[in-house]
């Protein structure tokens, strides 16, 4: 499966539209986390345990956004979009979405 | 007696927060300097199509993210600009630092899959609350990296 955020990928030709894959996740931070956030936030710096978080968060969204690519019979997704949404204190959502594509190699001259 | 210990304490953050904030600053910018430098040789662009005549292969998505916490003393230094307006000069560093963080992951994730160009890079931008005020921000980078051929 190949992945990108262009609206076309070099070296292949898409031959067929399968439709817009999204996938999703609500991630809530634990107690602890919160705590030590608030302490960094004396001293600045990085949260990482947050940026953990959300690495993590984004790679189910993105998995789960591929799974949906796999069931419509693609072989790509292109134009792909992350957005993110905080739902309360504490809470945020990850969205990813794009568009399923079947591509195949394109003759080599076009790049 | 308590607001003077409350003071006492206010005053105590501000300044644990002005030097540690200065201290991490400075080596979170000292680090960047040389992983940028690492990473000269990487071409990235915001362009949503490729020149002509520039052959490449093996696309694949990267990502790179960071989520800055503002320190102390930078909070009260926005919290005061804020009423008399004008730039906030604290969190203007704190920005760019976390984009520059988020830009340096993204390609370093680039260049260990053993590309050299990451094009249609786009940036976000999202604050993060916590549920005792810890506030951050955090940026998100994203491209398409591929291999020159």
């Amino acid at each position: 499966m190949i992945v990108v955020n262009t609206e076309y990928i070099p070296g292949k030709k898409i031959v067929a539209i399968k439709g817009l894959v999204q996938g999703n996740t609500v991630r809530a931070k634990h107690v602890g986390r919160d705590i030590m956030a608030s302490f960094k936030n004396i001293v600045g710096g990085e949260l990482k345990g947050y940026t953990e978080l959300l690495v993590e968060s984004r790679r189910e969204a993105l998995s789960r956004m591929l799974s949906q690519a796999q069931e419509l019979g693609a072989n790509a997704v292109v134009n792909v979009r992350f957005a993110t949404s905080s739902i309360t204190a504490g809470a945020a959502e990850l969205y990813v979405y794009g568009t399923a594509v079947t591509v195949v190699d394109a003759a080599p001259a076009q790049g | 007696m308590h607001t003077l210990i409350a003071l006492i304490a206010g005053l105590g953050m501000l300044v644990l927060g002005f030097i540690a904030g200065r201290i991490t600053e400075s080596r979170h910018l000292r680090r960047l300097a040389s992983r940028e430098q690492a990473l000269s040789g990487m071409i990235q662009c915001n362009l949503r199509s490729l020149p002509q005549g520039l052959h490449v292969h093996g696309s694949f998505l990267v990502l790179g993210s960071a989520v800055i916490a503002t320190d102390y003393f930078k909070t009260v230094a926005a919290g005061l600009r804020n009423i008399f307006g004008g730039e906030m000069r604290s969190y203007r560093s704190l920005m760019s630092r976390a984009r520059r963080e988020a830009t340096v992951r993204m390609l370093e994730q680039a260049r260990e899959n053993g590309a050299d160009i990451v094009w249609n890079v786009r940036y976000e931008t999202s604050t993060i609350q916590g549920k005792r005020s810890a506030g951050g921000v955090e940026i998100l980078a994203y491209g398409t990296a591929v291999k020159r051929s």
